[in-house]
């Protein structure tokens, strides 16, 4: 974590440097003589502290945006900073450790995170609190619903105590009322331990909802095409943006269409 | 941000009414699931009920003098043959003989199967070398050893463990190997987000992964210890080696003595299958409920 080198004074500096800085970053798929551009030239910052929810049409390369900055592929080139060492990703499906109780799962995380062993339990008790899952505690996966395992998952991502937050449409398969909550329950965390996330999302009102800023990336190649940023917009029209932002979407995609 | 500040009492009210919807969602999602499964009798009765028509058949057929009945005997004189090896502690003591050494042997390859397949699994090298040659000897019966290790072992009981270790080891290592090839890529992306390096994954996420096919790997490898054993001591009978199921076997064969034949037959599946029944099927049964990936039906 930052806040462990972190000179005195530097407080000022600090905010101005981004949690995640992505330039020029370029990805290609397949062979070496048929390359598949997945991203090419995409720049991204995202300062601390900042919501970021990334938008755009399907295969467009946001999961292969989140897998580069979590480490688990390589960038064909361009440079991925991400600060404080291993961001946490949490995936659309929960990705839990089925053997594994949701208690199991938050263990293993805090023991992977060099949690000591005597601040497990308590630490473990305060993260199901957090997602108001403390009552199932003792429940294997598959006896957990949809909801409730993406709720274990926001635990897990939490438990490993990184400063940046990856989210791959973690809420897609749910149902609108539970992705309501939590959508207020992943606010809640965000502002409590002023989390820096990248939210990737299918969903424009999500986008909306919950981004501080909304990037919409282009396909084939993937870059950031446009951005918005709702803190210039005010709450009353957020509708307006929202229809703004949907248009956007469907011109990009539309423009793949006479290609 | 003025606009937020003026919906501040509007959110409150919706954090509120956010809680309520939560606690009811919770309540629903936290409703008591799956009762206890009942005990099926037809279960244990259908395959009584094939073993008697068997027994029956058999019956008619010594009744139609289709053999004589020294070469096929009735089920009556092989009852009192297993019976009287029963009763004078013969068949004990050859089920002890062998039971014992299946187990050193099953363990033993449980070890070697163990560090083997973890090794192939995880060393890219040691994959292409081994895998081949592990599947290959799954499926060479491990009798074929039998004449070879006889020879080098000069009869000795390393000669019925050799048979043994080569009979099971590739079914355990190829079990171990099947299931942490067979682990979902998210899990272990997930294991690898959480910060577990190489070992780590190996150990908290592979592995417990990889445990129902490792133990249908056990469980074939313990029946192919099984049978490997039996092949050795059917082959290679002497005083050093004592008298296994396998020789009892071997002993009544020499001797066409029929009703022993058949008696050994039925001692070597009476183990094997009270194995199956006493230790794998719970194991899997369990290790399968705990991660739900049992039906209710079953
Ligand atoms: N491992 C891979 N090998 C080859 N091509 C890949 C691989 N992973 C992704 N791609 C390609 O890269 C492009 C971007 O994929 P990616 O999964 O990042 O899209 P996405 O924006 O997340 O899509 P979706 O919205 O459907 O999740 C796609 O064209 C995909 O086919
Ligand atoms: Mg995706």
């Amino acid at each position: 974590m930052t806040a462990v080198t972190r000179q005195p004074g530097a407080q000022a500096d600090e905010r101005r440097t981004p949690a995640v800085r992505v330039h020029g970053l370029r990805k290609a798929f397949g062979s070496a003589r048929e390359p598949v551009l997945a991203l090419d030239g995409l720049d991204l910052d995202v300062a601390a502290g900042e919501f970021v929810t990334v938008l755009g049409a399907s295969g467009c390369g946001k999961s292969t945006l989140l897998r580069l900055l979590a480490g688990l592929d390589r960038p064909t080139s361009g440079e991925v900073d991400v600060q404080g060492g291993q961001p946490a990703l949490m995936f659309q499906e929960s990705a839990l450790m089925p053997w594994l109780t949701a208690e199991g799962n938050l263990q293993l995380a805090l023991r992977l995170a060099g949690v000591p062993r005597q601040e497990r339990a308590g630490r473990c008790t305060e993260l199901l609190n957090a997602v108001r899952l403390g009552n199932v505690a003792s429940r294997r996966v598959h006896e957990l619903s949809g909801g409730q395992r993406q709720r274990v998952a926001l635990a897990r991502s939490l438990a490993q105590g990184s400063q940046v937050l990856l989210m791959d449409e973690p809420f897609a398969a749910l149902d609108a009322i539970t992705r309501d909550l939590l959508h207020q329950e992943l606010l809640d965390v965000w502002r409590a331990d002023q989390l820096s996330i990248v939210f990737v999302t299918h969903n424009v009102r999500e986008a909306v909802l919950l981004g501080q800023r909304i990037v919409l990336l282009s396909s084939r190649p993937g870059r950031v095409l446009r951005t918005w940023d709702t803190r210039d917009v005010p709450q009353d029209d957020v509708a307006g943006l929202t229809d703004e932002i949907t248009h956007a979407l469907r011109e990009e995609i539309g423009r793949h269409a006479h290609a | 941000m003025p606009t937020r500040e003026q919906s501040k009492t509007q959110q409150a009210q919706r954090d509120q009414d956010l809680a309520q919807l939560a606690g009811g969602l919770d309540a629903l999602e936290n409703a008591p699931g799956g009762r206890r499964r009942r005990f099926d009798i037809t279960g244990v009765l259908a395959p009584v009920a094939v073993v008697v028509g068997l027994i029956l058949l058999w019956q008619v057929a010594c009744w139609a003098h289709l053999k004589p009945t020294y070469i096929v005997p009735t089920p009556s004189s092989v009852a009192s043959n297993l019976w009287g090896l029963i009763t004078h502690g013969t068949a004990w003591e050859a089920i002890w003989v062998s039971v014992h050494r299946g187990l050193i042997g099953f363990l033993a390859s449980i070890v070697i199967g163990t560090v083997l397949g973890a090794l192939v699994s995880q060393v890219a090298l040691l994959r292409k070398g081994f895998r081949p040659l592990l599947s290959a000897m799954q499926s060479l019966p491990s009798v074929a050893w039998v004449p070879f290790a006889l020879v080098i072992f000069q009869g000795g009981p390393a000669l019925i463990y050799a048979v043994v270790l080569l009979g099971s080891v590739p079914s355990i290592a190829n079990g171990l190997i099947g299931g942490v090839d067979q682990t979902p890529p998210l899990l272990r992306e997930a294991g690898t987000v959480l910060g577990a390096g190489r070992f780590e994954l190996m150990r908290s996420v592979l592995l417990p992964a990889a445990l129902p096919t490792y133990l249908t790997g056990l469980k074939q490898g313990w029946s192919f210890a099984w049978r490997s054993l039996m092949a050795a001591e059917l082959v290679a009978t002497s005083a050093q080696l004592g008298t296994g199921l396998g020789g009892l076997l071997s002993n009544g064969s020499q001797d066409s003595d029929m009703p022993t034949v058949l008696s050994a037959i039925i001692l070597i599946l009476l183990v094997g299958v009270v194995v199956e029944l006493a230790v794998f099927d719970p194991l899997e049964r369990t290790v399968l409920r705990r991660r739900g990936l049992t039906s209710s039906g079953l």
